[in-house]
């Protein structure tokens, strides 16, 4: 495609949008896996659960976004439940459990894929909704309605989150407990039930993740593979366990993304996501706002 | 007499932090040398540094003649530095032998019944040739930081690194292990200790280096460095 | 000696079968199963032993099948010289990725083993000189040499590569080659410190693992009759190749080969019987729960039991 400063400006203007997203998508692995060090390679697949378990309440009726809203506390609470049992299985063994661990959260994407396709079947399915379809519109450039959402979405849950994490007790806790389990106990706070709350939360903010990519874009069930790129490379870059580190990360990953679609087209996007990944890992692996 | 370890100038930087600040030292080859200062004084960095765990940042390491400072560790260790642990590191899915047939067969090139025999020999020198098919799990405190030195000595080195290899260990478990480092010692290999057992380490060393915030900051016979003002406020406090 | 005897007596055995006048199906089933083997133990080399997994085993296998055609088509070359030719490609490329992540954390490759399937996916898509995204039909050679037919002669050449796949996960394991790599899973510090050259050890078990699971890859396209992106590439290569070896203990050469056997049989049962996305459900839940339940596998069940009724 010809390069013009127009198109250039369209792609970086969609990008910001996208990239808001991808760094609400990202924002339950920069606590699961940034903080509390778990290697949680379920967490795009839990994503994807999310905006599939949106699109069946779409049929009766109720709106994606609200779908999310309403899906949270149920992942909320298994996300703790879960956690208890990944601690006790693993985190206490120590040993050799890395190899076990990762293995048990890649046994449950297969699951997670497998029982997606058996439930709803290989086909993309979308949600509707009355701003899915419309566009803004800004002298030549269209912005789709959906992508606003999205946006608009991401960022308040950045925000609440951030602020949550920096300026409650139970927040500052969270930050603390990835990196000095003694203080916490010290206080009288158990490190576990901390963590517990932590990857509930993460899985949580993971459910309405899940809604806002339903209202972006279809959803398949082999979706979450690619999100495995584009979620561990936002956290990477932000630097583990940096909240607004996600939201700088995210909208740099949208915005190469978004030039990349433009001008050299959609079956090099994903590629994008690995390749930043890779390339952060070879030369700055604390991130960009890594403690 | 010749001079085995030759630190020249050595800097480390973390981020912002300097660890270790134009560090140098000479090592005589059997010379017993003690290394103290307060925690995160540099000591441990030192040593990394020296055992390439981590490489430095300026200044130069010669060993044996040789600047290894662009070598890996696994290379270092195959030139004679050996180094133990301070919190024990056990290949936790070997047996006691099975640990030192790792160095006997990647440093030595032994193998078969002349390894096992060799570490038969070490082990016995140790007091661990009963636990020799036991499980690193079933091994005490003491007896973990043993294994720790009978690991290091089955890399046949020239020189012996030994961090804090007494922490935690009560009266007589001291004793024992100091025991087998003057014989380690006997048998002309260098040793570097880093220990906070005060008594332990004057009563070990020859020659004694204290550390603070990355400098050397005095030198000399144990009883020297122990009278020195700065030592005393380094570790006191004003 | 008594292992070299035993794999001698079993392809012979498989020669003989072919030679006679068995079943067809029988050698479409055991085919899968002979891959299987191969497959996981490659997998067990660099998983189990290194302790990196490899979660991205069909870009290796569809490596190894579109070099292997690459071969056929442009040399006309045998299934030896596809196998080999498709060996050194993923050789390669298990190398590299390794090059590129084992400095860091596990979980690093293992991602980056994921970012390969979307990679050599794409390549292929945009190849339509190896079939595109439609792929290709392929006709089988009408003879296999001794055998009736082309079919029998691939079974053969598959109990070899089982045999040897086994052979090479022994020789790590019981060398000092597989002692190093134990260090290095165990405390990669006090190996260096123990005179271990890690990363030359870890690039060597990416290499072979690597290689090996092409080798498996290879025969594909001609055991199928065609290939396309879509089955090469597919989820239940990935979780399999997890599946067996966990499933039959990573900690000695002989659990990958009960993995695989028991788990390729299973296969063939609920794939007849339901459906292929079932059989994904089946074998990613016996994971779950082995990893769970006994991470050590069968083996390490049979050695807990051996021990306790002593």
């Amino acid at each position: 495609m010809a390069f013009s400063f127009d198109l250039l400006f369209e792609a970086i203007l969609f990008g910001i949008l996208l990239g808001g997203f991808y760094a609400a998508v990202s924002l339950g692995l920069s606590v699961s896996f940034g903080l509390l060090d778990v290697p949680n390679v379920a967490h795009p697949a839990v994503l994807l659960l999310g905006a599939y378990a949106a699109f069946s309440l779409g049929h009766f009726g109720i709106d994606p976004i609200l779908a999310g809203v309403l899906l949270m506390p149920l992942f909320f609470v298994a996300g703790a439940l879960f956690y208890r049992i990944y601690y006790v299985v693993f985190e206490r063994r120590g040993d050799s459990a890395a190899v076990n661990g990762l293995a048990f959260f890649f046994g449950l994407v297969f699951i997670i894929e497998v029982g997606l396709v058996i439930g709803y079947g290989v086909d993309q399915q979308s949600a509707t909704a009355p701003y899915i379809g419309g566009s803004l519109e800004l002298g030549d450039i269209r912005l789709p309605y959906r992508l606003l959402a999205a946006f608009s979405v991401a960022l308040v849950m950045a925000l609440a989150l951030s602020v949550y994490l920096s300026h409650t007790f139970y927040g500052r806790a969270i930050k603390a407990v990835g990196q000095d389990e003694g203080a916490l106990r010290l206080m009288g706070v158990d490190p576990v039930r901390v963590k517990q709350l932590a990857f509930g939360i993460a899985t949580g903010v993971n459910a309405l993740a899940g809604a806002v990519l339903l209202i972006l874009a279809p959803v398949e069930p082999t979706m979450d593979r690619i999100y495995i790129g584009r979620t561990f490379c936002v956290v990477v870059l932000a630097g583990l366990g940096s909240m607004s580190g996600t939201l700088v990360a995210g909208l740099i990953l949208g915005v190469a993304e978004s030039i990349v679609l433009m001008f050299f087209g959609a079956s090099w996007a994903p590629a994008v996501a690995f390749g930043l990944l890779m390339v952060m890992l070879g030369f700055r692996p604390q991130g960009l706002f890594g403690r | 007499m010749e001079i085995i370890l030759k630190v020249d100038q050595v800097s480390k930087h973390f981020g912002g932090f300097t660890a270790l600040n134009a560090v140098s030292l000479e090592l005589k080859r059997g010379e017993r040398l003690g290394l103290i200062g307060p925690n995160g004084s540099g000591k441990t960095t030192l040593i990394n540094c020296i055992s390439g765990a981590l490489v430095n940042e300026s200044g130069q390491i010669v060993f044996r003649g040789k600047s290894i400072g662009s070598l890996p560790a696994y290379q270092r260790t195959r030139l004679g530095i050996a180094r133990s642990f301070q919190i024990p590191r056990p290949f936790r899915s070997m047996t006691v032998m099975e640990n030192l047939l790792v160095p006997l067969s990647y440093v030595g090139g032994l193998s078969g019944k002349t390894a096992d025999a060799r570490a038969e020999e070490i082990l016995s020198g140790m007091g661990l040739a009963s636990k020799m098919d036991q499980g690193c799990n079933q091994l005490s405190q003491v007896e973990l930081r043993k294994l720790e030195l009978a690991r290091a000595m089955a890399a046949d080195p020239q020189l012996l690194i030994s961090d804090e290899a007494m922490a935690g260990l009560a009266g007589t478990e001291i004793d024992e292990v100091l025991a087998i480092l003057h014989s380690l010692n006997r048998k002309g290999i260098t040793i570097i200790m880093i220990e906070h057992i005060m008594q332990a380490v004057m009563s070990f060393s020859e020659r004694v280096v204290c550390l603070d915030a990355g400098q050397i900051i005095c030198e000399g016979t144990p009883a020297e460095v122990v009278a020195n003002p700065f030592v005393q406020r380094a570790y006191l406090g004003d | 000696m008594r292992f070299w005897i035993i794999s001698a007596a079993l392809w012979i055995g498989a020669v003989f079968l072919a030679l006679s006048g068995a079943n067809n199906y029988l050698f479409f089933a055991g085919f899968v199963v002979l891959q299987s083997i191969v497959l996981a133990s490659a997998w067990n080399i660099l998983g189990g032993y290194a302790g990196y997994v490899n979660f991205g085993v069909p870009a290796f296998i569809g490596a190894g099948a579109y070099a292997a055609l690459t071969m056929h088509l442009s040399f006309g070359a045998n299934v030896l010289v596809q196998i080999a030719a498709a060996s050194v490609v993923t050789g390669l490329i298990g190398f590299l990725v390794g090059l590129l992540t084992v400095r860091l954390r596990g979980i690093f490759f293992s991602i980056a083993t994921v970012a390969l399937v979307f990679i050599f996916e794409t390549l292929v898509m945009n190849s339509p000189f190896l079939g595109g995204a439609t792929g290709m039909q392929l006709t089988r050679p009408e003879s296999g040499g001794f055998f009736s037919s082309y079919m029998r002669m691939l079974v053969v050449v598959m109990t070899g590569l089982a045999v040897l796949a086994v052979a090479t996960a022994r020789y790590v394991q019981q060398s000092h080659i597989g002692r190093g790599l134990r260090a290095v899973r165990d405390s990669e510090e006090a190996a260096e410190c123990s005179g271990v050259p890690t990363l030359r050890l870890k690039l060597l078990a990416c290499a072979l693992s690597g290689a090996l699971l092409g080798a498996a890859g290879a025969p594909l396209p001609m055991y199928l009759s065609y290939i396309e992106p879509a089955s090469t590439f597919n989820l239940l290569y990935a979780v399999s190749a997890l599946a067996m070896p966990i499933i039959g203990g990573m900690s000695h050469w002989i659990g990958p080969v009960i993995g695989a056997i028991l788990l390729s049989s299973l296969q063939q049962i609920v794939t007849v019987t339901i459906s292929s996305e079932l059989n994904v459900l089946v074998v990613g839940l016996l994971l779950v729960v082995f990893v769970v339940v006994a991470p050590e596998g069968i083996v390490g069940l049979v050695k807990r039991w051996k021990s306790s009724s002593r």
